[in-house]
């Protein structure tokens, strides 16, 4: 239980510091940006939201910084993040239609690539030394792609020119919404070559890890002791691939941060109606209130994934559940 | 201490000659393109042909001149953002894992939240405040990259100090007196240097990435031609849509190729570091030809056999180097 009070800590810490970086960003930074917002700002919105912005960003205030932050966390507290400059409306709202999409794919396609990636890292470190082994610097190259290139290379072969997958988009824009089958179904169609490419571009990772756990842990004495007892192959290797998935689970942390950065930019490439889409018109747009609010939701996101694959390791692991191994 | 000697595996061999191709390319790339990258006077859309290699674009500029320029733009902000993000790894790792206590809380609390934070939405939230100015500027650009890619190397150079701190010749240099600046940085920094050099690619790999990226969505000057530029500008223009491969594809492959090349001579930098993951690359040919067997799959740690030769060994490594 301490264990997890540590790593909620950690979490907590973690948000307030990514809070914190939005409040101080903008206050930091030379006027430019914020003048240029209030400038697109006059033409298209009342002044009620002109001065809704200036004292979320703090121009023109009398107040010190100290009372300011105080505001802002308050704002916060009740779900409001400002108001998107050029869509004119509440971020929050903006960002309610995108996250569902996001999560939808990202989440599906990275929970795939991990379970694909260390079945076949543990198979492979079994079979080390054997011509399975080619496969590693293939996997190499496919991790160092940036996603949005394979993104881009996959939707021009299997969409565009041979036309296995449809087009770009989330659904078939001649459905309605809704919960029947047609959409439902043409929403799977459509998600399946961006969450292949997102599998693609991130199985290698997970692969490689588990591969070379999984060497260091058939050196182990037990593993040798299941051999000698005569236990059948599937046995053995399962044995031992229990215990090498554990540092694998362990570095989620930082494997899912990594994961969703690049993911969302496969949105980009399939114009994919979620969060990476929106992230990449805000910022063509320099709509700061939106980039921001995006930075926020992401960040709250992946520190919630984060602590479910603590809470899973640590049901995994009982070292973890003794104080001493603090 | 040991040396750093890099197993002589074909994928390390591989890797370095990779890296060098593209320093190469680095130094002389604008001096070697046949036309200024930015010079639009061209006839546009070309496909690739002896006068424009990779063709021209939509604007009409030469594709391949574009190519040459951008490794230069590339490389150095990946090399300076990987080098400080380095450095900021080793002060704030190396003092984790020696000093201990509260100073290691604070800093591994530090490292951690770091390694939570998603990288990409901090960089672009940094990056998009910063004046138009400073998005040209490479220095200024690997800085903000390094902040958001140190801690990683953080957590495991700390994690290898904490091994070494109580080992004997620490605890002897202490007995008899050295101060702790001296033994962090002589007796325990050495021993660092494979992970260290682990490291660096890594964040190197790490700061490719990211200004790649940035440079795709439109966040870093447009005037300075990188592999990221000339993607925004394909993409922008379409160029997937219409099959223009010329366009998109050469930097792409670039970027994935300067990226393959680190890791695999990370691979080797593994190797170096656990023993068994070097054992792993011997096939059973190598094995047989020197005269030892591998019966189980099982590992033993490095071959080790009660009835084979400490000499036995260290030939069936050597050969599987070779190899």
């Amino acid at each position: 239980m301490r264990v997890i009070g540590r790593r909620l800590l950690l979490y907590v810490v973690t948000a307030w510091v990514a809070i914190t970086v939005n409040f101080v960003i903008p206050r930091l930074m030379p006027g430019n940006p914020i003048q240029t917002m209030i400038g697109k700002l006059t033409n298209q919105v009342t002044p009620q939201e002109i001065q809704a912005i200036r004292s979320a960003f703090g121009v023109g205030l009398s107040q010190n910084w100290w009372t300011q932050y105080w505001h802002y966390l308050g704002q916060l507290v009740h779900g409001n993040l400002g108001v998107s400059i050029t869509l004119s409306t509440p971020v929050t709202t903006v960002l309610g239609s995108a996250i569902p999409w996001t999560v939808g794919l990202i989440g599906i396609a990275t929970l795939v690539s991990f379970v694909l990636g260390t079945v076949s890292g543990a198979l492979l470190g079994w079979t080390r030394g054997s011509h399975l082994d080619n496969l590693i610097p293939v996997a190499t190259f496919f991790q160092a792609v940036p996603y949005f290139f394979l993104g881009t290379v996959a939707f021009l072969v299997f969409s565009n020119h041979l036309g296995w997958f449809p087009g770009q988009g989330a659904y078939s824009l001649s459905l309605t919404p809704g919960l029947h089958w047609s959409y439902i179904a043409s929403v799977i169609r459509y998600g399946e070559l961006p969450a292949f490419t997102i599998i693609l571009s991130s199985i290698a990772g997970w692969m490689l890890g588990m591969r070379n756990m999984m060497i260091t842990t058939v050196g182990e004495d037990y593993v040798l002791m299941a051999v000698a007892k005569g236990l059948p192959r599937r046995r053995v290797i399962w044995h031992a691939a229990r215990n090498a998935v554990l540092p694998s689970i362990a570095n989620l942390s930082l494997a899912i941060g990594l994961v969703v950065s690049g993911a969302l930019l496969v949105e980009l490439v399939f114009n994919y109606p979620g969060v990476g889409d929106l992230l990449f018109h805000a910022v063509a747009n320099e709509d700061y209130p939106l980039i921001q609010g995006i930075f926020l939701v992401i960040t709250l996101c992946v520190l919630a994934a984060n602590f479910l694959a603590d809470l899973v390791y640590f049901a995994l692991d009982p070292r973890t559940r003794t104080p001493a191994v603090v | 201490m040991k040396r750093l000697r890099l197993p002589r595996s074909p994928k390390v061999l591989v890797g370095l000659v990779i890296e060098f191709c593209f320093l190469i390319l680095t130094v002389i790339g604008p001096w070697v393109a046949p036309y200024n990258p930015s010079y639009n006077g061209f006839l546009q859309n070309l496909p690739p042909s002896s006068k424009h290699w990779l063709g021209t674009t939509a604007l009409g500029e030469d594709i391949f001149s574009q190519l040459l320029n951008g490794a230069r733009a590339t490389i150095v902000v990946a090399v300076v953002a990987g080098l400080v993000a380095t450095l900021i790894a080793v002060v704030v790792g190396v003092s984790a894992g020696y000093l201990g206590g509260r100073a290691d809380d604070g800093l591994s609390m530090l490292s951690n939240v770091f390694l939570a934070i998603p990288g990409l939405p901090l960089l672009i939230v940094l990056d998009s405040y910063l004046p138009q100015a400073d998005r040209s500027n490479s220095l200024i650009l690997g800085l903000v990259i390094a902040l958001t890619g140190w801690a990683w190397g953080a957590r495991v150079l700390r994690a290898q100090t904490m091994s070494l701190r109580n080992r004997d010749f620490v605890e002897a240099s202490r007995i008899i007196g050295e101060s702790r600046t001296r033994i962090m940085a002589v007796e325990i920094a050495p021993n660092l240097l494979p992970i260290l050099a682990s490291s660096l690619l890594f964040t190197i790999l790490y700061s490719i990435g990211a200004y790649v990226t940035l440079a795709y969505i439109g966040l870093t000057s447009t005037s300075v031609w990188n592999w990221g530029t000339m993607m925004f500008w394909a993409q922008a223009n379409n160029a997937p849509l219409v099959n223009q491969w010329w366009w998109f594809v050469p930097p792409g492959v670039c970027i994935a190729l300067v990226g393959a090349g680190l890791a695999l001579i990370n691979f080797g930098i593994d190797e170096f570091i656990n023993p068994r993951l070097r054992e792993a690359g011997l096939t059973s040919k190598v094995l047989r030809r020197s005269g030892l067997s591998r019966q189980v799959r099982l590992g033993v740690t490095p071959v080790l056999r009660a009835t084979s030769s400490p000499r036995r060994i260290s030939r069936a490594l050597q050969a599987g180097a070779q190899r």
